[in-house]
């Protein structure tokens, strides 16, 4: 296959970028996106130009460290990460347009590789059970119904890549955080602090910069792990309850 | 100095551990943990540890310290602590709960991990391992984890590649992400509590060691390249292990040696680097613009039944079409009790074998058949689906065929590392102050790890092991401060700056890549499945001529103060050339077949694996004596006192 590539290229945070233009004549469509993206920067440093810069890491569509957004559409036109997409998904001389993660709170570091720390922060303002190395009952002590067990595993698929963020018109997290406290909520472990936990998770969001949820859906049909959109109709429900109780 | 053997490495004096304590094998750990000095709650925050990797082990370690009250910094290469490779491990993880009451006890499950390990790991760890097993199901499922369950609401298991019980937990195809998220949540939840420091982005390029003690590591932070100097009063290891040596492994792009191969230049002793285990069901390779290999969880030997044509004419044919007599089961044929459940060593050199005879399928002949049609045909579509459902996505995303209407392609693929750099019973290195936990330390697995002990070994050290272990020696903390200006900083710093100078001024022909797939190669072909005395002395020649090339001839593009992955790269797998040149040294040494090191020179008449318990029931602990110098070899003997050594046998 031949394939024309328009590439952001962006020397650092502070730096003005601009789309590149490359050309690739001999891609296998066996072969993985980034594997293409292989291709080119080997291509490119014979040539004595810098190697684009991006991020990936476990290339089995878990680790959630790639990301880039495809013709305008984060992961690509696939539901699944950047990094299982093969480019049998795409036609000989197709155009492709890469762009990293979009959005005010991910700011670009090189290239296609963008700082999602916004998202661990999150994570630690809350999205955790309290329990201490060593403080645990037995395991078998309370049995989890298994509708509950399976909606929470649904929900924990989440792998973090921030997908959802840059679909989402206003970049919100939503889908991200409604995902954590549905997980954690389906279980009778993360009772005890279920309703402080949407409060601190949804405070650090807002003072990370993301916006409010407007009901898009955007982020669920890019999500490569297909959290279901209503989990923001759960987050909303535990937000309620929340403020009911003045928390 | 005594004589340099085969013209390749010295024999030094033997090594032994001191930590565990004697007697019955069931007291050890009870009485080392008390035996262990404590340190005073009001004097943790004045004591530092430094941890560097934030997987299973990492990650947890830097929860359970920051708990405890200790002052911990956490370092990670990726953007977040939640990336770290024991996210992929998708089985299960092995408990001995014996919840299934088919005979499971932390003893059966010591001697099975002993017995798979074939008898070259030590005895008190191991059966330490088992021990702590149970506690680990119970934090986890504390923490949130979604263990897959039965209707009853109880947690389910299943069994695993060469055992006979039902001991594995597991979280559908991914239970290491589940497993890393709960030990990410409750590092995180340390992070705000302000007791874990936490550094993404950075990557450990020396470790610093001050009158004999690990007192820190230099860093560079992979957005700005600032170099940075990092101290404290210990440092803990969780790197993981070096499989990507091979280029083409099941390992992330990023995991590499680098932390433990610049620990064991700086004196820490490297344990048993040729035992690598390939793993028997990956998908095979696809073309030479293959950058990593995809595993397919053992798991999967559960219910499916691997196979190849019997006539090699038959190889191209649709599998569909290829009537029962004329497939060749060969595991359940070989080895009637185990069938497709052999450890993984086995299962991997037998499709080996069956592809060398000719009757490998897919593309270059290389592939057998991992066939779900009877399983489909017995449990329904959708208890498979249940079971197997994202592995199977995968495999269609990945080949573009759909295993559920035709059987999967599989090959062995480099997956693990039991080698790491060599720890006593405290998992201290042989530096005082260094200690190191999970894949990264050689401890528990022997010659072969069994299929989901990967998972519990990592959150044993990091949740049980390591904390209990490390305040006997912080108990002695906080050590003297070490000024900016000490000796031993400085040159650290200035080795780190060094190399980074040289690799950006090289201006070389090749790029990073190219070099490290070249050395794959080598690696794959004469230190793979099969190895050979020949084999293995042309692949030292040929790592030493690759490495001297590389030095001169790499290519490096762009600068040091900027995102460079080639710069990161290049570091890497510098390292992993003289690590790669030890493997094969240390397997050359060993002329025993034993786990996941078979040489061809040492098997029985009907080609399995054929220890030499006489010679070599040692673990061998590498010191390093200079980049051209040979190591010298220092032997730990292993003695079974609970478990007969046996030769392994499966059928």
């Amino acid at each position: 296959m031949k394939i024309n590539l328009k590439i952001w290229r962006q020397a650092g945070p502070n730096a003005t970028g601009k789309l590149v233009t490359y050309r690739l004549d001999d891609v296998s469509p066996d072969m993985s996106f980034l594997e293409m993206l292989d291709v080119l920067n080997e291509q490119l440093i014979a040539k004595g130009e810098e190697p684009v810069e991006f991020d990936s890491d476990c290339r089995e569509g878990i680790c959630g460290m790639c990301g880039l957004v495809i013709n305008g559409e984060p992961h690509g036109p696939r539901v699944t990460t950047t990094c299982q997409l093969h480019m049998r998904s795409f036609k000989d001389c197709d155009t492709i347009t890469i762009e990293p993660l979009r959005a005010d709170p991910f700011p670009v570091l090189r290239d296609l590789v963008v700082d999602r720390s916004p998202l661990d922060r999150i994570i630690a303002a809350g999205g955790f059970i309290s329990v201490s190395t060593g403080a645990a009952p037995e395991a078998h002590a309370t049995p989890v119904p298994k509708k509950n067990a399976d909606r929470a595993f649904d929900t924990a698929a989440c792998i973090g890549c921030g997908a959802c963020v840059a679909a989402c018109p206003n970049a919100a997290a939503m889908l991200f955080i409604g995902a954590k406290v549905t997980h954690l909520g389906e279980l009778p472990q993360g009772q005890p602090e279920r309703a402080a936990r949407i409060v601190k998770m949804l405070n650090q969001h807002d003072a990370e910069g993301f916006g409010g949820c407007t009901n898009v859906g955007a982020c669920a049909d890019a999500c490569p792990k297909s959290i279901p959109f209503d989990v923001i109709s759960q987050l909303n429900k535990d937000l309620r309850t929340s403020l009911v109780r003045g928390l | 100095m005594v004589d340099v053997i085969d013209g390749l490495y010295r024999e030094g004096t033997p090594i032994k551990d001191t930590k565990a304590p004697g007697g019955p094998i069931d007291k050890r750990w009870e009485t080392r943990k008390f035996e262990a000095k404590l340190v005073n709650p009001a004097n943790r925050r004045k004591l530092s540890v430094i941890v560097v990797g934030t997987g299973l082990a990492g990650g947890a370690a830097c929860a359970t310290l920051g708990e405890a009250g200790y002052n911990v910094k956490a370092f990670c290469y990726q953007d977040s602590p939640r990336r770290a490779h024991s996210i992929a491990a998708q089985g299960g993880i092995n408990a001995a709960k014996n919840y299934k009451e088919d005979g499971d006890s932390v003893f059966r499950l010591f001697y099975d991990t002993v017995k798979g390990g074939d008898y070259r790991a030590r005895e008190s760890n191991v059966y330490r391992l088992a021990e702590v097993s149970a506690s680990i199901i119970d934090q986890c499922v504390a923490q949130g984890v979604p263990f897959a369950r039965e209707y009853s609401g109880l947690l389910d298991n299943r069994s695993f590649g060469g055992v006979q019980v039902s001991r594995t937990f597991y979280a559908r195809g991914q239970t290491g992400q589940q497993l890393l998220i709960g030990a990410y949540q409750a590092l995180q939840r340390q992070v705000a509590a302000g007791t874990v420091q936490m550094n993404s982005r950075h990557e450990m390029l020396e470790l610093i060691v001050v009158d004999g003690r690990a007192r820190g590591i230099v860093t560079r932070d992979m957005v700005t390249g600032e170099i940075e100097t990092h101290l404290a009063d210990a440092v803990v290891l969780a790197t993981g292990g070096y499989a990507n040596l091979f280029f083409l492994s099941t390992n992330a792009m990023g995991c590499n040696a680098t932390a433990t191969w610049r620990a064991h230049r700086k004196g820490a002793y490297f344990g048993n680097p040729c035992f690598t285990q390939i793993h028997p069901t990956c998908i095979p390779v696809s073309g030479d613009h293959q950058s990593k290999l995809t595993l397919m969880s053992e798991s999967l030997r559960n219910d499916g039944r691997i196979w190849v044509p019997k006539d090699p004419a038959d190889r191209e044919k649709d599998p569909r079409t290829i009537p029962e007599q004329d497939r060749d089961y060969y595991l359940e044929r070989i080895y009637p009790s185990f069938g497709n459940l052999v450890p993984r060593d086995i299962a991997s050199r037998a499709a080996k074998y069956q592809c060398d005879a000719g009757k490998g399928v897919g593309p270059g002949g290389r592939g057998v058949y991992l066939d779900f049609a009877d399983a489909i045909a017995r449990f329904g579509r959708k208890t498979v689906e249940e079971r197997y459902g994202n592995l199977f996505d995968m495999y269609q995303q990945i080949t573009g065929d759909n295993p559920y209407e035709t059987p999967m392609r599989i090959y062995p693929a480099v997956h693990y590392t039991m080698g790491g750099l060599w720890v006593d019973y405290d998992l201290q290195s042989t530096i005082p102050g260094l200690f190191v936990a999970g894949e990264a330390n050689f401890s528990d697995h022997g010659a072969n790890r069994l299929g989901a002990s990967a998972l519990m070994q990592g959150l044993a050290d990091g949740y049980f092991v390591l904390p209990n272990t490390i305040r006997d020696y912080l108990a002695a903390g906080p050590f003297p401060e070490v000024p900016d200006s000490a000796p031993a900083v400085v040159e650290a710093r200035e080795a780190v700056q060094q190399r980074i100078d040289h690799f950006l001024s090289t201006k070389g022909t090749r790029s990073v890549d190219s070099f490290h797939r070249e050395l794959g190669q080598i690696l794959w072909e004469y230190c793979g499945m099969e190895r050979t005395e020949a084999g293995l002395t042309k692949a030292v020649e040929q790592i030493r001529a690759l490495r001297a090339d590389y030095w001169k001839n790499v290519r490096v593009l762009g600068g040091n103060e900027q995102v460079n992955q080639s710069l990161e790269k290049a570091g890497r797998v510098a390292d992993f050339m003289e690590l790669a040149e030890l493997m094969c040294i240390d397997a050359l040494h060993r002329r025993e077949s034993c786990g996941g090191h078979f040489r061809a020179e040492s098997q029985t008449e009907d080609g399995e694996a054929l220890r030499d318990d006489e010679a070599f029931a040692y673990a061998a602990a590498w010191e390093f004596s200079g980049p051209d110098a040979p190591p010298v070899l220092h032997k730990e003997e292993l003695v079974y006192e609970f478990v007969e050594m046996k030769q392994r046998s499966y059928k």
